[in-house]
This record gives structure tokens, C-alpha cells and sequence, in this order.
């Protein structure tokens, strides 16, 4: 124990050396590369995010309030929480799964999983959204059936949670699988041994370790949920009111003049991303808490 | 977690609830952009006339996007049951590629399946500070048009033929003097872009551009909107009659029982009611009588049509917008 100790001071002294070297630098290098870095984020972070709220005011409160009685935007709004609300639970299952069978288990094919997980992420939404065509549209593999029997996939509802699920599949999964493998096995282990069965010691030891990742995950998840535009766009066939969500839903007003209601629509997602990122914070303080916690009951012990 | 679950279940539900209505109909119309306000009248006169006449409430629902990828979603399975499509070419698209109409379409209903129509003129900056005032002003260096790509827009491609039935006219039928004012006046197209909404945004919102070839419907219900103080209308000597069709999807309408209030919904198109509304959207009416109340808005143009200055569709379209056909070989981007 103590030998734990003296290393671990070892290294956070070692640590605070480095931090002093690289305050080091000149002033004038630290300034420059600081203000790039606010200038930088002022340009195309800031002010993009302050343009979508200043036009969606543009013409004032009411009519900014007036965009979201359109039954269009009601129904958009409530095809895109639809899509989300589906999408995020259903990854939420699978990522957990896969995170816990990749992360605890060796079996053939696991590096195959791995990549099939992240597919989504080096796939671009168009193509997700144009394979989803070609194996349920008309002219695709099971479209002439789904005709026959009246089922409705793409351009419809169904399509849209599909490319929803699709897109934002790797996001649970792949939050959970570095934080899973870094606990390694020692609890679940010693659970085991006290008598747990499995399910006690998944709900009772795995999972509140990985709470905090867990929650980051399912916020970003959502994001991308409700934000997809590409593959989403592509199998929604745009009918007003029906199939269109809230990014669509938004190109659609744009390109139709109404710039107020545009930007009002887009200023929901841009308060969704601040939400999230205000989230994100806490759950990222919040994890690191809990990170501290026993490290201050060991100082104790060895004295 | 159970929440989310929950609240997924109640969404989930109480999206479903209003698509079993009962005794009402539901009819999709896939139509092309600029058609929006045109459809958003004319579906609330048509309700109201079908529910006198039948006492059946009918809903209409709206799509719009580019033609072609309008007809390109319909092929793929969006369950249109009336299509109101730029040109007659997307239509027979559906007719050959998902046989989901016959390919004699176009004789079901009066004017060649066209209940409106319009034409190509031009939008410039105020004040023409280029003086543009007909075609030929578009090809002299230094100006920059605004069109989108033919091979993608059903406008474009109007734009395109108005361009070549001016210059086969001005020639007296020399073919590649048409050619030589193709490849001009698309030199100095700085950009295309894919749809007829985006090529407008492109000069309107991002300053691009001298004079934008546009629709005239288009033209003149946007005037409103952008702001009559930022743009006048140039109106060229000829140009081209624009003949947008529409069309009842067989398959669709068999399936879902709805062919008599489809095809009334197109016929209706044609009644002097039908006719008024797209006038007050700048449409042109076929109807004379309406064509007379309302002939102060249209400028003045002498308009060919495409019989005229190329033939069909199915022959235009391999002519001029097939791969390798005449727009490839005389677009060179850039110079």
C-alpha cells in the first residue's frame, strides 16, 4: 500500500514539473496561441450559434413564438423526439450489451463486432440512408413485398426511426467499451465470490461503475438523434407535417423564405446542443468526484 | 430508463391515433418546389368543393423537392397518389421505371396533361447595372448568370431550352449556332446548382451572380418576398412555354381505393376555380376567361414550346440531358 502511495506522489510531482515547464514559454507565445484559440472559437463557433438566435428574434418574441404553433413544426417537432425517444433506449440496450460482452468476454469474432460498431461512424449518412432505400424501397430487395402486404418502411415513420437508430448506433457502445475494460474484473470477481449472481453483479457492481459514461453516452447519442439530417433526409420523402423532422423541417423553411421560423426551429437544436454540453459538463465533474472519492480514503489508511 | 420507455410507448401512440381516422381520405401529392403556396390554396378550395359535392372530408398531404428527386422517391415507394411534377419527362420516368402509370399518361387529361403553365425570364440586380434585356446579353463576357444544372432540376432544363429555342429562332434554325450560344452562355455560369430553389438562394442570399434565369412563376411571387427594392424583372424578347404536368399514380390509388378523388383533385385543377388560384399564384391559366382577368400580371412574351424547337420529352431528353449528350459535350466549367 504505501509503495502505492509513495509512486502515485512520485508521479503527480512529476506531473506539476511539466506543468511548470510548459508555463515556461514566453508571454507573448502564450497570448498569441490563447487568443487564436478564443479568436478561432469566436469565428465559427460563437458566432454562427449567436447568428441562429439573433434571426430567429429578428422580427420579435411573438413571431418567434408564432413558428411553433405551425401544426408543420408541432408535427416535425414531434417526429424528431418520436425518432430520438426510440432510437436512444434501443441503443442504450444494445451498447450496453455490446459494451459488456467486448469489454468482459473473449470470443471469436469480437474484433469483427468492434468494427461492425463503428461503421456508422466511418459510413456518411447519405449512404445510410440510401441502403435503407435499396433494401426497403420499391425497387429494392423486399420493397415489392412490403407493397403486397401493405407495410410501409421507407418514407414513412419506420424508416426514419431506422436511419435514426443507424446512424447514432456506435454511441452508447462505444462510450462504454474503454471505461468497462479499464475497470477490469477484480469487483465483478469479488462480487462473484461473495455469492452474487450474475444479474446482481451487473446491476449492483458493473453498471454503477460506469454510470457516469454511461449518461454522457445516451446525451451525444440523443444529440446526433435529433439532429440527423443526411440519412434521415434521404428516406423521408418529405411529406409535410408527416415525415419530415426537425432539421429537415428547417431546410424546408429556409428554402421557402421563412426565415424567422427557420432559425426559431434551428435555435430548439442549437439550445438542445448548449443543454448537452452543460450536461456533459457536469456528468464529466461529477464522474471525477467519484473518481477522487476513494483515493482520499486510502491516503488515510496507511497512517 | 423505464421513463424514456414510457414515454416513447404514449408518443408512439399518440402519433398513431390520428392515422386511423375513419371515414375520411387521404390523398399525397408529390409535387416540385416552387408549387408550395400554388398547393396550399388550391388544396383548401378543393376540400371544400369535394365536401359539398360528395360530403367526404379529404386531407391532402404535400411533398416538394427538386422534380427529379421527387420522381426518383415515388419510384422507390413514396405513395403518391397524384404526381404535379415540372415536366412531363419525371413523369414518364415513373411510367417506365416502376410502371406504376401507364406511358400513355398524358392523354387522360386536357392541354397535354398540363393545367397551368409558365415561362423562363430573368431577375436581375436593381438598376440592371449590366443592362441586360434579352438572351443574347447573357453570353457576353463578364456576366455572370445564375442557372441551375440540367441534369438534376426540371427547371434548369427549361431554362436550358428557352436558351437554345432562342438561339435556334435568332439563327433561323442554324443548329450550331445553338450549340456556339450554349456553350457561351453556360461559360459564364459560375455555379450550378442542383435545384431551382438553391440557384435563387444563390443570388438572392449569397450576392452571387448578374441575373438569375428563373420561372416566371417563380419570379414574380418571390418579387414580394425579397424585397422589390433589391431586383427588377427582365422580360426577354421569346422564350420558352414551360408545360408542367400532373398525373394520377394507377397503382397507388387502386391499392389505396382513392381514384375518384385523385382524379377529381386533377380535374378540378382545370375548373375556373382551379384555374383562378394558379393564376393568383403566377401560374398562366389554360383558360381564357381567367387568362383575360388576370393578363395584367403576365408580361408579354412570345413563347415557342418545345414541340416547336426540339420535339418530346423522350426525344429532349436524349438529345440534349442524356449521358454524353449535348450539355455534356458543350459545358466546360470554368474558362
Amino acid at each position: 500500500m504505501a509503495r502505492t502511495i509513495t509512486l502515485r506522489t512520485t508521479s503527480r510531482s512529476a506531473a506539476t514539473s511539466v506543468a511548470q515547464g510548459a508555463t515556461l514559454e514566453s508571454p507573448w507565445v502564450r497570448w498569441t496561441l490563447t487568443s487564436i484559440a478564443i479568436v478561432f472559437l469566436g469565428l465559427f463557433l460563437f458566432m454562427p450559434l449567436a447568428v441562429v438566435f439573433v434571426s430567429a428574434f429578428g422580427k420579435g418574441i411573438a413571431a418567434y413564438f408564432a413558428s411553433f404553433r405551425e401544426p408543420d413544426a408541432l408535427a416535425a417537432i414531434r417526429l424528431t423526439l418520436l425518432a430520438a425517444g426510440i432510437a436512444v433506449p434501443m441503443n442504450l440496450v444494445f451498447g450496453v450489451a455490446a459494451a459488456w460482452a467486448i469489454a468482459k468476454f473473449e470470443f471469436i469474432g469480437k474484433s469483427l463486432l468492434i468494427t461492425l460498431i463503428d461503421l456508422p461512424f466511418s459510413v456518411s449518412p447519405v449512404v445510410s440512408g440510401l441502403v435503407y432505400v435499396l433494401i426497403f424501397g420499391l425497387q429494392g430487395l423486399l420493397g415489392p413485398w412490403l407493397r403486397a402486404h401493405d407495410i410501409k418502411i421507407i418514407f414513412a415513420v419506420p424508416g426514419i426511426v431506422l436511419a435514426t437508430i443507424f446512424v447514432t448506433f456506435p454511441f452508447v457502445a462505444r462510450e462504454l467499451i474503454p471505461l468497462i475494460q479499464a475497470q477490469g474484473n477484480d469487483e465483478e470477481e469479488a462480487a462473484l465470490t461473495l455469492g452474487a449472481s450474475g444479474w446482481q453483479t451487473f446491476f449492483r457492481v458493473t453498471l454503477p461503475n460506469v454510470k457516469w459514461g454511461l449518461v454522457y453516452g445516451v446525451i451525444i447519442c440523443n444529440a446526433r438523434a435529433m439532429g440527423e439530417f443526411g440519412a434521415v433526409s434521404v428516406v423521408s420523402g418529405h411529406i409535410r407535417g408527416l415525415t419530415n423532422t426537425m432539421p429537415l423541417h428547417i431546410e424546408i423553411l429556409y428554402n421557402e423564405y421563412q426565415f424567422v421560423p427557420a432559425f426559431a426551429v434551428a435555435s430548439l437544436l442549437a439550445l438542445l446542443a448548449l443543454l448537452t454540453l452543460v450536461v456533459k459538463s457536469v456528468v464529466e465533474w461529477k464522474s471525477q468526484q467519484d473518481l477522487k472519492e476513494p483515493e482520499e480514503d486510502w491516503s488515510v489508511e496507511p497512517a | 430508463m423505464n421513463n424514456k420507455i414510457w414515454m416513447a410507448l404514449i408518443m408512439v401512440l399518440a402519433f398513431a391515433r390520428p392515422m386511423l381516422a375513419q371515414n375520411a381520405v387521404t390523398l399525397l401529392n408529390v409535387s416540385y418546389d416552387p408549387t408550395r403556396e400554388l398547393y396550399q390554396d388550391y388544396n383548401e378550395a378543393f376540400a371544400k368543393y369535394w365536401k359539398a359535392k360528395t360530403g367526404q372530408a379529404v386531407t391532402i398531404q404535400q411533398s416538394h423537392g427538386g422534380s427529379s428527386k421527387q420522381a426518383r422517391a415515388v419510384i422507390d415507394g413514396l405513395e403518391a397518389d397524384v404526381v404535379t411534377l415540372a415536366l412531363a419527362y419525371d413523369i414518364d420516368a415513373i411510367a417506365a421505371q416502376a410502371k406504376l402509370l401507364p406511358t400513355n399518361w398524358q392523354s387522360r387529361l386536357p392541354n397535354n396533361s398540363s393545367p397551368y403553365t409558365s415561362t423562363i425570364i430573368f431577375l436581375v440586380r436593381k438598376g440592371n447595372p449590366k443592362g441586360i434585356k434579352d438572351w443574347d446579353d447573357l453570353i457576353r463576357p463578364g456576366v455572370a448568370v445564375i442557372t441551375p444544372n440540367p441534369k438534376t432540376s426540371g427547371g434548369a432544363r427549361w431554362n436550358y431550352l428557352g436558351a437554345w429555342g432562342y438561339a435556334l429562332k435568332k439563327s433561323g434554325g442554324d443548329e450550331s449556332k445553338a450549340r456556339d450560344f450554349i456553350t457561351k452562355l453556360y461559360k459564364n455560369v459560375p455555379v450550378l446548382d442542383s435545384g431551382a430553389r438553391g440557384a435563387t438562394t444563390t443570388f438572392v442570399e449569397r450576392g452571387m451572380g448578374d441575373v438569375l434565369i428563373a420561372w416566371e412563376n417563380e419570379v414574380l411571387l418571390g418579387a414580394k418576398d425579397l424585397g422589390q427594392d433589391k431586383f427588377d424583372i427582365v422580360v426577354p424578347s421569346v422564350s420558352i412555354l414551360c408545360e408542367p404536368t400532373v398525373s394520377v399514380v394507377d397503382k397507388v390509388v387502386d391499392k389505396k381505393g382513392t381514384r375518384k378523388v385523385a382524379q377529381a383533385y386533377l380535374e378540378y385543377l382545370y375548373s375556373p376555380e382551379g384555374q383562378e388560384i394558379a393564376a393568383k399564384r403566377y401560374y398562366r391559366p389554360r383558360s381564357e376567361a381567367v387568362a383575360k382577368k388576370y393578363a395584367k400580371q403576365f408580361p408579354n412574351i412570345k413563347l415557342f414550346t418545345l414541340q416547336e424547337i426540339v420535339g418530346d420529352w423522350q426525344k429532349t431528353n436524349k438529345i440534349h440531358f442524356a449521358d454524353g449528350g449535348l450539355f455534356d459535350q458543350l459545358y466546360q466549367p470554368g474558362r
